[in-house]
């Protein structure tokens, strides 16, 4: 199929984008990495009048860890510029696992982190992560900015917060209390295809006791699943393999799968149980290298 | 000409307007009217002739459209041609000169890399674009930068020896 027709705009202004969405009351749609609205402009599931290209604004392409250690992500970081940054993969593991299972390298090229998030898909990588990590988005309106935590952001698959003339500009992760630790599993059956399930597991740890947790699931529902509250039972105390497995047991009752040609229920819920056994052991103190 | 080509290069209707782009492709600048919804696969293939770039799935998961988009490597199907506007991009044919094979092509040939062929011109630009970042990749290396391109004659051996071919001869020559 071929994208029905639409007008194409790319300012060079956060501004001037604005007011084209503002503009469009509905019908106009930011394109960023196109690695999803493409495809969907393709099949005809999106038919905007309006596209705004936000390529051309200088300065969104960043990813900075601030002197307060907050991780901030621009609108037009590429997958692979996480993927490849030493700064990432020092000091924010459950990015820097995340990012190189990101649809494929071609695609991670294109396709950007905040784009991701806001496309909302319940097999999205980065939505899982931002929840995992308790993060939030700075979006920007014609009345100026507002930020939107990560929790009330998703409202089902493809569906989220912003209002229909607000641009997310930024994701934001908070800094880590004490050491960021975690990671992220994905079981496909081929790269690029869509998840059989996705495990995002963030900790904030000192030593081996757990400062704050956090877990979400992407493939494992309707949309991503959020299941930080199971994983807040961790804080407080030490890593061990007993809180460990009553906490994978509690996330994977959270999952709500489809049994499909991916896989039955039962085994999709297994392996959620078994990626956060996983991911939780290998953060055990005397594990880490 | 494609039945396809001729609706969307007829002038569109309403107020839709066609916008005037240039696009470096391999190294010529090119000055096109196009309308905002023709994929850059499509600009190359029919609007420049350039049939080299091919398209398997029209989906974003084969990785034949693959081509190089100030130097990295993108699917074209999956891009617009309004978004390469002062942009360069590099197909398969701008591998070669007119006395020379591309190493990497050079490698394709040497070791069987290819049988039917049809998804050799992404594998080839997914392959320079991983060379000129790390010009001396293991054999997992090569297999994780082609993840995104599909071939469903070879299975894969050739192409990574190719690969591997390819990246020898280029260090020696740069040596």
């Amino acid at each position: 199929m071929y994208p029905s027709r639409f007008k194409y705009e790319s300012p060079k202004t956060i501004e001037a984008a604005v007011a084209l969405l503002d503009a469009g009351k509905g019908d106009a749609k930011i394109l960023a990495g196109g690695q999803s609205l493409v495809p969907m402009l393709k099949l005809r599931f999106a038919f905007p009048d309006q596209i705004v290209d936000i390529n051309n604004i200088p300065g969104l392409d960043y990813h900075r860890f601030d002197a307060d250690g907050s991780l901030h992500i621009g609108a037009l970081c590429r997958h692979e510029d996480l993927e490849h940054s030493a700064e990432i993969a020092e000091r924010q593991p459950t990015i820097a696992a995340a990012a190189p299972l990101v649809a494929d390298p071609i695609v991670r090229t294109r396709g950007t982190f905040v784009g991701s998030v806001c496309h909302a898909d319940p097999q999205g990588d980065w939505a899982a992560t931002m929840i995992a990590l308790g993060g939030h988005l700075v979006v920007q309106g014609p009345k100026g900015k507002r930020t939107i935590d990560m929790k009330d952001f998703v409202l089902g698959p493809y569906a989220n917060a912003l209002n229909y003339n607000e641009i997310a500009i930024e994701a934001v992760i908070p800094a880590p209390k004490g050491v960021a630790r975690g990671g992220y599993l994905k079981l496909e059956r081929r790269v690029g295809d869509f998840a059989t399930a996705s495990v995002a597991v963030a900790l904030d740890m000192d030593g081996n006791r757990v400062l704050r947790a956090g877990i979400a699931l992407a493939g494992v529902g309707g949309k991503t699943i959020d299941a930080n509250e199971e994983a807040s039972a961790l804080v407080g105390h030490d890593l061990t393999e007993s809180i460990i497995d009553t906490v994978a047991a509690a996330v994977a009752a959270k999952a709500e799968p489809r049994t499909d040609h991916r896989g039955s229920s039962d085994y999709k819920r297994q392996i959620v149980k078994t990626f956060v056994k996983r991911i939780l052991v290998a953060q055990i103190a005397e594990k880490v290298a | 000409m494609s039945s396809l080509f001729e609706e969307i290069a007829t002038p569109p209707a309403d107020n839709i307007p066609v916008r005037r782009i240039t696009v470096n492709v391999n190294g010529t600048d090119r000055t096109l009217d196009v309308e905002p919804r023709l994929l850059l696969a499509d600009l190359l293939r029919q609007g420049l002739d350039l049939t080299g770039t091919h398209k398997g799935c029209d989906t974003t998961n084969c990785g034949a459209c693959t081509v190089l988009v100030a130097g990295r490597p993108v699917k074209s199907c999956t891009m617009l041609a309004v978004q390469a506007d002062g942009r360069e991009v590099q197909t398969v044919e701008g591998l070669a000169t007119p006395s020379e094979l591309h190493p990497i092509q050079e490698g394709f040939k040497q070791e069987h890399g290819l049988q039917c062929g049809f998804c050799t011109p992404g594998m080839m630009l997914s392959a320079k674009a991983l060379l000129e970042r790390n010009p001396n990749p293991t054999e997992d290396e090569i297999r994780w930068a082609l993840s995104g391109n599909l071939c469903r004659c070879t299975g894969y051996q050739n192409i990574v020896k190719a690969v591997l071919w390819a990246a020898e001869k280029m260090r020696a020559e740069s040596n």
